[in-house]
């Protein structure tokens, strides 16, 4: 059985390889050929995960030594895979969410002339993704890692000939770089500790080591996860991210590669739990995040952006869940599971109606789209629900646990934190019933595009729909399945650990609150954009509003802060390097003078000057040594 | 005494040399193919001869194998003695396979642009003779285990150099390039002559102190590299601290220079700006590579505490290259010269692996010196390819090249990745040994030197945006894409990158136990870790309790 392991990813690697490498003779069926790959793989782990259900909690980690991969001295990096509860239960959300957005691609690509392409890349994320929650050491972690990195870059810069496009490319894999600086050194800090940087060993010697070198790695561990699940302060690249086709969207900058600093974070429990100083920066990154991509959600006119905020905070949510540590790592989990499903969901549906207004993407040139949509609306509005936290449906589920564990970490923090978490749940609830009445309610408020051609909403092609309606199945009923006798907490349990925390209010208390929230944001957002109509120009605003629209300045810091102080120490640099070094051996060539001139005479293409300056450098060579003689 | 492959490897091209450069003018088309077609066959068959060399060469074994040795200038203890040790021997074979593939890049660059003029008649012989003759040159300097053979060789191969530079420039610019090659070949020159000429003196000094101790056979001095480090190891020889420090710094000169290290590097991106990129790829790729190698060799081997005196200093000039040359590629508006500066951060990467002094740190700065020559190459040939095309090297002369020419682009993005050591590819392993290898000794140079991760993916995507997405430029909307023949060129160069990225084990392999022998030679050894896993293996691993701590 566990000859599968190594399928779950040579499946789709073989296939972006054939369709990388294949030619225009795959164009017919490339797209085909990418959706069979992909579900290949989910087939083999639906296989593993069964088989490892059958085995006793004991009994189901596996390992899997393939083969020794950089061996130099005490330096030890092999290839080789870690199935486990946590990992399976990744493989399933990868390949499951990622095989019905393969199929979706079909119908959204449908026109594309690099449609092979596109699903080459796509494969070849599923690839990098599956390697990355896999693998059973940080090195090989780190090539996943950077993989989907790469995959990312690919497809955000799908359509290069927009150059907004290729610049968000560029700036997602450089800030993701950055953070990928702090995955090495916690890996070579880890190296220098325990003198190897596999799970096993680390994990189980950590606890060896001084809280202060913990902390270090903890810290160092939490950069690369903010780079990836943009976190604050390298958020900024996620919302320009939102410039490649709305699958990639879903796929990559929602349900998966976003969530993997989570995935580092619950895997290295076992270090985290050791240095509380480093989980109380994790649990600030996260209630920070939480409330700036909210914010920043709330003042969107674009349905991508808006809905990439959203990403943003609700991953805010699982980093700070898994920064309590094992009060909140299978929330976490769990978070990201539920999430996976009706973010993708939101944005397939997000999506189908950009395919049906013509590429349109501002929300202020969409209204009374329920109509033309209905199976989009439906799937749509029961995502809208599911994220909310409508009780009853996922994200209820799963975010009610995690604003429970919030205040379970107890004394004033537990309040700070869960207070964070209540305030962002009403404010979920308040940009995403705006995204719902903006888009599907309201009048029609469409605008002829650059052609001058009136918008014709029609529904998407089954091919896209049915993706949207299984994705919608799992946003109502995923958390519920999840919450019953906490089946998904002891699932992971053995693998993250559990302990309960001293919540200061009830649970029952706490959902309440968190209903009530949910309610105030709701009617706060139906008495904005419901009961009066949406203008099509957006209004001046506030100067809060005015800034969560550029990204609370988010850019505008950076360039202040890093690009242009950049630009000017590098031309300077090369002003330097030209006139100042290169000046002095200038000088010397001048003082030589005539020398670079006859040398100059010497270039000129015969092979007989050239044998005889040979000639002449061999004779002063035999002089050299004759010389030498009298030394 | 037994087929002596390693002379007759390093022979071949010399011999294919003077045959090229023998060959007649040609008269037709036809037969102006002959003199590339009879260089790139010898080069193959060298690469066929360095294959068996590496196949004959035991890892396991002694240090130095396939030695042979030849009295050359017996008063001074001189001889022709050749041997490898797993390091030189994955360098030659980097340059063997290096030089057909940059030959079959450059076919056409040395074509004469006017056939019948007396000054084209021979051009294309000449180029491709040359080439030949830095292979040569460059395998005995791999494969020498004398001193002063060495030097000879190491010096000699300037002169071929030059010409290369000086005489063979891409077709992009007019008069005034011409102007811009002779002055970047005489620079060449003159760095590395200055540089040679402190080695000289360093190597005489050297033979003086052998003499003194009478190390050589007849009780004089000699120039064997075994024998001495042998003799220093034991005490036999011993340095005064000074001299040692005066002599090292006189070899560690001419290598700084060649390889070359901050801020002795300004030549480089003139030669590689201006020659053909088949010339380009010979610097940096092969030629530079004999600086670095010989500060493993020779530097660490002959001066071990001096060695280890200098290195704090020579690591932070390296991690000083490593940023500047990466702030400067940042800053190019010339692809070529970008790709100079590139490399001069690697090679900051490589002279740090070098005087860490880790077995990860050399072992690093080896792999990095084959990885570095293979995506070197990957990336500066295609950039070749691309600017034939436009007759331009100017990044801002290029824009949507990938929507006409979409395998170029391709190919030139996975040189790119392998320049900013994506993970996968080879440049990773070799990096990431170095920063670790450093940061076992040295924490913050390594983690200062992390930042040249960022800048190298700054540099590349940008040159990528730059010249290969956004809208397709007028200028380059009828470019046609990769040639059968560039596609060769280029294909097992993005091979060896993956397999080398994915299965580097075979050369790590050859090069440990040489570089465990460096190590001895300075007296270094790896720091231990702090709290040591008891058992490396996933076996030992149990599960977590909730608090994460472990069942003892």
């Amino acid at each position: 059985m566990n000859a599968l392991i190594p399928v779950l990813v040579a499946a789709p690697l073989a296939g972006a390889a054939l369709l990388l490498l294949g030619g225009r003779r795959l164009d017919a069926f490339g797209h085909w050929l990418g959706v069979v790959a992909s579900t290949a793989s989910f087939v083999a782990g639906a296989v593993l995960f069964f088989d490892m259900l059958g085995r006793s909690t004991a009994d189901r980690p596996v390992h899997q030594h393939l083969f020794s991969w950089v061996p130099v001295g005490g330096f030890r990096a092999d290839v080789g895979f870690q199935l486990d509860q946590l990992s399976i239960t990744f493989v399933l959300l990868i390949t499951g969410v990622g095989s019905l957005i393969h199929l979706y691609s079909v119908g959204y690509m449908a026109h594309d002339e690099r449609r092979r392409r596109f699903f080459g890349y796509l494969n070849l994320f599923l690839a990098a993704m599956l390697l990355l929650v896999l693998a059973d050491n940080y090195l090989l972690l780190y090539v996943g890692w950077e993989g989907v990195g790469l995959a990312s870059y690919l497809l955000i810069g799908f359509w290069q000939h927009k150059p907004s496009a290729a610049t968000a490319a560029k700036k997602a894999f450089l800030v993701n770089r950055v953070g990928d600086v702090g995955l090495s050194i916690a890996i070579m800090l880890m190296f220098t500790q325990f003198g190897s940087f596999a799970f096993g060993p680390v994990f189980g010697t950590a606890h060896t080591a001084s809280e202060g070198k913990l902390t270090a790695i903890g810290l160092m561990l939490l950069l690369a996860a903010c780079g990836k699940s943009a976190q604050v302060p390298l958020q900024s690249w996620l919302g320009d991210a939102m410039e490649g086709p709305t699958p990639v969207s879903a796929l990559i900058h929602a349900a998966t590669m976003v969530t993997a600093g989570v995935y580092l974070i619950t895997r290295s429990a076992a270090i985290f739990n050791l240095a509380p100083d480093a989980q109380l920066v994790v649990v600030c990154v996260g209630a920070v995040t939480l409330m700036f991509g909210a914010i920043v959600g709330c003042a969107k006119d674009d349905i991508k952006k808006a809905l990439a905020g959203s990403t943003m905070s609700q991953i805010g949510y699982m980093v700070l869940a898994a920064g309590l540590g094992p009060i909140g790592y299978a929330f976490a989990i769990m978070h990201l599971v539920t999430h996976g499903f009706f973010k993708a969901g939101l944005f397939l549906g997000a999506g189908s109606v950009m395919h049906g207004m013509d590429d349109e993407v501002n929300m202020r040139h969409y209204g009374g789209l329920r109509k033309y949509m209905p199976v989009t609306f439906v799937t749509f509005g029961l995502g809208y629900l599911a994220i909310i936290g409508f009780p009853g449906l996922s994200g209820f589920w799963s975010k009610d646990r995690i604003i429970e564990a919030a205040f379970a970490k107890g004394g004033t923090e537990g309040w700070i934190l869960g207070g964070v978490a209540l305030l962002g749940a009403a404010i979920t609830a308040f940009y995403m019933t705006r995204v719902m009445i903006m888009t599907f309610f309201g009048e029609k408020r469409w605008q002829p595009n650059a052609e001058g051609h009136e918008p014709h909403p029609h529904e998407s092609p089954s091919v896209m729909t049915l993706p949207m309606v299984v994705l919608a199945i799992g946003s109502v009923f995923a958390g519920g399945l999840f919450a019953l006798n906490n089946a998904f907490l002891h699932w992971l349990e053995p693998i993250t650990g559990h302990s309960e925390g001293n919540a200061p209010l009830g649970s029952l208390t706490i959902s309440g609150l968190t209903l009530l929230c949910v309610a105030v944001g709701v009617a706060w957002s139906w008495a904005v954009y419901g009961r009066q109509p949406v203008p099509a120009v957006a209004p001046v605003g506030s100067a809060l509003t005015r800034a969560a629209r550029r990204d609370l300045l988010q850019d505008d810091f950076n360039h202040a802060v890093l690009v242009r102080p950049g630009e000017y120490l590098t031309r300077g640099l090369v002003y330097g390097d030209t006139k100042g070094l290169d000046g002095f051996v200038n000088g010397l060539a001048a003082t030589i003078g005539g020398l670079s001139s006859r040398m100059r005479r010497m270039q000129n293409g015969f092979v007989r000057s050239y044998a005889l300056s040979m000639f002449g450098g061999a004779a002063v060579l035999v002089a050299t040594t004759l010389l030498m003689r009298s030394v | 005494m037994s087929f002596p492959l390693l002379t007759v490897t390093a022979a071949v091209p010399a011999v294919g040399a003077v045959v090229t450069a023998a060959l007649p003018a040609a008269t037709s088309a036809a037969t102006r193919r002959t003199p590339k077609t009879v260089a790139l066959a010898f080069s193959a068959v060298t690469l066929v001869l360095a294959a068996v060399m590496t196949a004959r060469f035991d890892p396991g074994g002694k240090r130095y194998q396939l030695t042979e040795s030849y009295t050359w200038i017996k008063s001074f203890g001189i001889s022709f003695s050749l041997g490898v040790d797993g390091i030189g021997v994955v360098l030659a074979l980097l340059t063997a396979v290096l030089v057909p593939l940059v030959m079959l890049a450059s076919w056409g660059d040395a074509d004469p642009e006017d056939p019948h003029s007396f000054e084209g008649r021979r051009r294309t012989q000449g180029f491709f003779a040359l080439i030949l003759a830095v292979e040569a040159m460059v395998l005995v300097s791999f494969l020498s285990t004398d001193v002063f053979l060495f030097y000879v060789f190491f010096e000699a191969m300037l002169i071929p150099m030059y010409f290369l530079i000086g005489g063979f420039g891409d077709r992009a610019g007019g008069p005034e390039a011409a102007r811009q090659r002779s002055y970047a070949a005489v620079k060449f020159l003159l760095y590395n002559l200055v540089g040679g000429l402190v080695m000289l003196a360093a190597v005489i000094g050297l033979y003086m102190l052998t003499a003194r101790a009478h190390l050589g056979s007849g009780g004089g001095g000699t120039f064997d590299l075994a024998t001495i480090t042998n003799a220093v190891s034991s005490g036999k020889l011993s340095y005064a601290p000074a001299a040692e420090k005066a002599l090292f710094l006189g070899f560690f000169f001419a290598f700084a220079v060649k390889a070359p290290l901050w801020p002795l590097h300004t030549w480089l991106p003139n030669a590689m700006g201006e020659s053909t990129a088949g010339t380009a790829v010979l610097i940096t790729a092969v030629v530079d590579k004999v600086g670095t190698f010989a500060m493993l060799r020779f530097c660490l081997g002959l001066f071990p505490d001096a060695s280890r005196y200098f290195a704090p200093a020579i690591l932070v000039l390296s991690v000083v290259g490593i940023i500047y040359g990466a702030l400067l590629a940042v800053g190019q508006k010339d692809i070529k010269r970008l790709i100079a500066y590139a490399s001069i951060s690697h090679f900051g990467f490589i002279i740090m692996g070098i005087f860490a002094m880790t077995t990860q740190g050399q072992s690093g700065a080896t792999l990095y010196m084959v990885n570095h020559g293979i995506s070197t190459a990957a990336l500066m040939l295609v950039a070749g390819f691309l600017i034939s095309r436009r007759g331009s090297r100017l990044i801002a002369d290029f824009g949507g090249v990938q929507k006409v020419a979409p395998v170029l682009a391709g190919t030139f993005l996975v040189g790119g990745l392998a320049t900013l050591s994506l993970p996968g590819l080879a440049p990773f392993v070799s990096e990431f040994l170095v920063l670790v290898g450093t940061f076992t000794r040295y924490p913050a140079i390594g983690i200062v030197a992390t930042v040249g991760i960022v800048l190298a993916a700054l540099y590349v995507l940008v040159l990528y945006q730059r010249t290969m997405t956004g809208p397709v430029k007028e200028s380059v909307s009828k470019m046609p894409d990769l040639r059968v023949r560039e596609v060769a060129v280029v294909a097992p160069l993005i091979a060896l990158l993956l397999l080398l990225g994915i299965y580097p084990k075979p050369v790590a392999d050859i090069v440990n136990p040489a570089v465990t022998a460096t190590m001895a030679d300075v007296h270094r050894t790896d720091s231990k870790p702090a709290h040591p896993a008891a058992d490396q293996s996933w076996f030992s691993y149990t599960s977590l309790d909730s608090h994460g701590g472990e069942a003892k």
